[in-house]
């Protein structure tokens, strides 16, 4: 009984696994494809592979969705960090409204927070690659704080008070209590910011201006003339370099684990 | 002397207090002024009423649909999955997390389109179908298409709540509730599904909002065939070039997406469960 319980399990994971890596495989496989066309197979080839850094498109809009993608990611942290300690020393009611206005973005259709970012830039700025960075940093803060708030909840205030009684100045005692703890929280809130800003389309297409182009907005533009076969070969290098930094990752905290058991 | 401090303190809030009040609260003042005005920038209602015109009210019904289509495959397809994930006996269990957000890694965009590839009719589904003698489909340009396409791209965020609000479950009351006698539906129905309430609201709302607001997967999916009202309001900026219509539009689409939250959510701090690692 138990065994049919376990091989259910597992058939069932292999088959979600099985629709959310699909595609993705279909794209690893096109990017040796020796074919321009989506649908037919030509032959096994590195050629995009070897084009790849001299196709100016694609690097230029790689480049910009990077900058992007790390000028916002870096600030959303610091801004969410910061609002986060301070929005856990608040008054209850202070903090209720704050924490209100931090869902909207989360809430809020992307089209629509696109579309109202986009009529406030055209009134005060232009639409640029700079503007994209503060519609970034807007829909990115949120995911910072709602992964630091939970540590500083958790985390009690007795130490924190007992540091400054020994005689620690306050910003002192923050940093040797409060932020060891509060690291693992900044680093997933800023995991995610990364994420959802390389993964964004929606917010970057209306917010960016004519000439800017991340990975997503030049796809987007360029569908109907076809897509260049050298984005396969991109995506599948991004995608391994975030498979093989999670297999990394996985690795360390595994021999870390070994060690504390030791 | 720590009252004092904790005042201070919370004036690290202030750099993102003004930063919401300038890009999240002000940007929802301005789509709103661009809809009670028009071209000239006179009042008018005329940017809400146009819901009422048969086209937009049936691309608002046809979002309504599929949102609620997506969401409910999604819940089914992630309940299960999420309780699996949390029953593995395995010590690293965010490494099966972390495979699960992994493909948002490679682009959204070449993601779907890849499924334009496994969907066309002489796609590899197709073969695959042939191969078995099960006959073919055509489903790539449909509303089928559609949702799953949806269902792809938004099954994370249902799976990753509902598991966080498992983790959550004392495992000493199921042990209990078994030792009692309790049969495993027994278990799942009065105590598994009740304590995880919150996740299954949070991911509901996760999955909800985005497929009802989406423009690009019904582009790509429903090859212009399948009208969603966030494929109307995309239209109006960047086609019609009516801005003022396209934000009475977002306010509409803004109102009905919060009357759903209000419907389903009351107690649950939205967002709060989303989607920590």
């Amino acid at each position: 009984m138990k065994k049919i319980k376990t091989a259910t399990s597992a058939i069932y994971m292999a088959i979600i696994f099985l629709f959310l890596y699909a595609p993705i495989f279909v794209l690893i496989v096109l990017s040796f494809n020796d074919s321009m066309s989506r649908t037919v197979w030509g032959g096994f080839t590195l050629q995009w592979y070897a084009n790849l850094p001299f196709n100016d498109t694609i690097m230029d809009a790689l480049f910009t969705t990077l900058r992007i993608t790390i000028c916002s990611s870096l600030l959303a942290t610091v801004l969410g960090t910061s609002a986060a300690v301070g929005i856990h020393h608040m008054k209850k009611h202070h903090a209720a409204i704050m924490l209100g206005a931090t869902n909207i973005p989360l809430l809020n259709a992307d089209i629509v927070t696109g579309i109202s970012l986009m009529l406030l830039f055209t009134r005060f700025t232009s639409l640029g690659e700079f503007s994209v960075v503060l519609a970034h940093i807007t829909f990115s803060v949120p995911y910072v704080i709602f992964n630091v708030l939970p540590r500083l909840q958790s985390m009690s205030d007795s130490c924190f008070e007992a540091a400054m009684d020994l005689g620690a100045s306050p910003a002192y005692a923050f940093y040797k209590v409060i932020w060891p703890e509060l690291i693992p929280g900044v680093l997933s809130g800023f995991l995610m910011a990364v994420t959802m800003s390389l993964d964004d389309f929606t917010i970057t297409y209306f917010t960016k201006g004519a000439g800017v182009n991340t990975l997503s907005t030049m796809l987007y533009t360029e569908l109907r003339k076809g897509i260049q076969p050298e984005l396969y070969a991109l995506s599948t290098l991004l995608f391994l370099l975030a498979f093989v930094m999670l297999l990394i990752i996985n690795f360390k905290s595994r021999n870390q684990e070994v060690k504390n058991e030791n | 002397m720590i009252s004092k401090l904790r005042t201070r303190t919370s004036f690290l809030a202030g750099p993102y207090a003004l930063w919401v009040l300038i890009c999240t609260v002000l940007p929802l003042l301005f789509i709103l002024y661009y809809a009670l005005t028009n071209d000239n920038g006179h009042f008018t209602l005329d940017n809400f009423t146009a819901i009422a015109d048969p086209i937009h009210l049936k691309s608002l019904w046809l979002s309504f649909q599929v949102a609620i289509i997506t969401t409910v495959i999604c819940l089914i397809m992630a309940y299960p999955a999420a309780l699996i994930l949390h029953n593995l006996k395995i010590s690293n269990k965010s490494f099966v997390v972390f495979l699960f957000i992994l493909p948002m890694w490679m682009n959204f965009m070449l993601r779907i389109l890849a499924w334009q590839n496994i969907l066309s009719n002489n796609g590899i589904l197709n073969n695959i179908l042939k191969f078995l003698g099960l006959g073919t489909i055509h489903i790539l340009y449909t509303k089928s298409a559609v949702i799953l396409g949806m269902v792809y791209d938004f099954l994370p965020y249902m799976i990753l709540p509902i598991y966080n609000s498992l983790s959550k479950i004392n495992d000493d009351i199921v042990e209990a509730a078994a030792d009692l006698g309790a049969k495993w539906h027994t278990i799942l129905f009065r105590i598994t599904l009740p304590l995880s309430k919150d996740g299954i609201i949070s991911g509901v709302i996760m999955v909800f909002v985005p497929s009802l607001s989406s423009f690009v997967v019904s582009n790509l999916l429903g090859g212009g065939k399948v009208l969603l009202i966030g494929n109307v309001i995309e239209q109006e900026f960047t086609l019609a070039r009516n801005w003022n219509l396209g934000s009475g539009l977002s306010i509409i689409l803004m109102i009905f997406v919060l009357l759903s939250m209000s419907i389903m959510n009351n107690e649950d701090d939205a967002g709060k469960g989303g989607m920590p690692l």
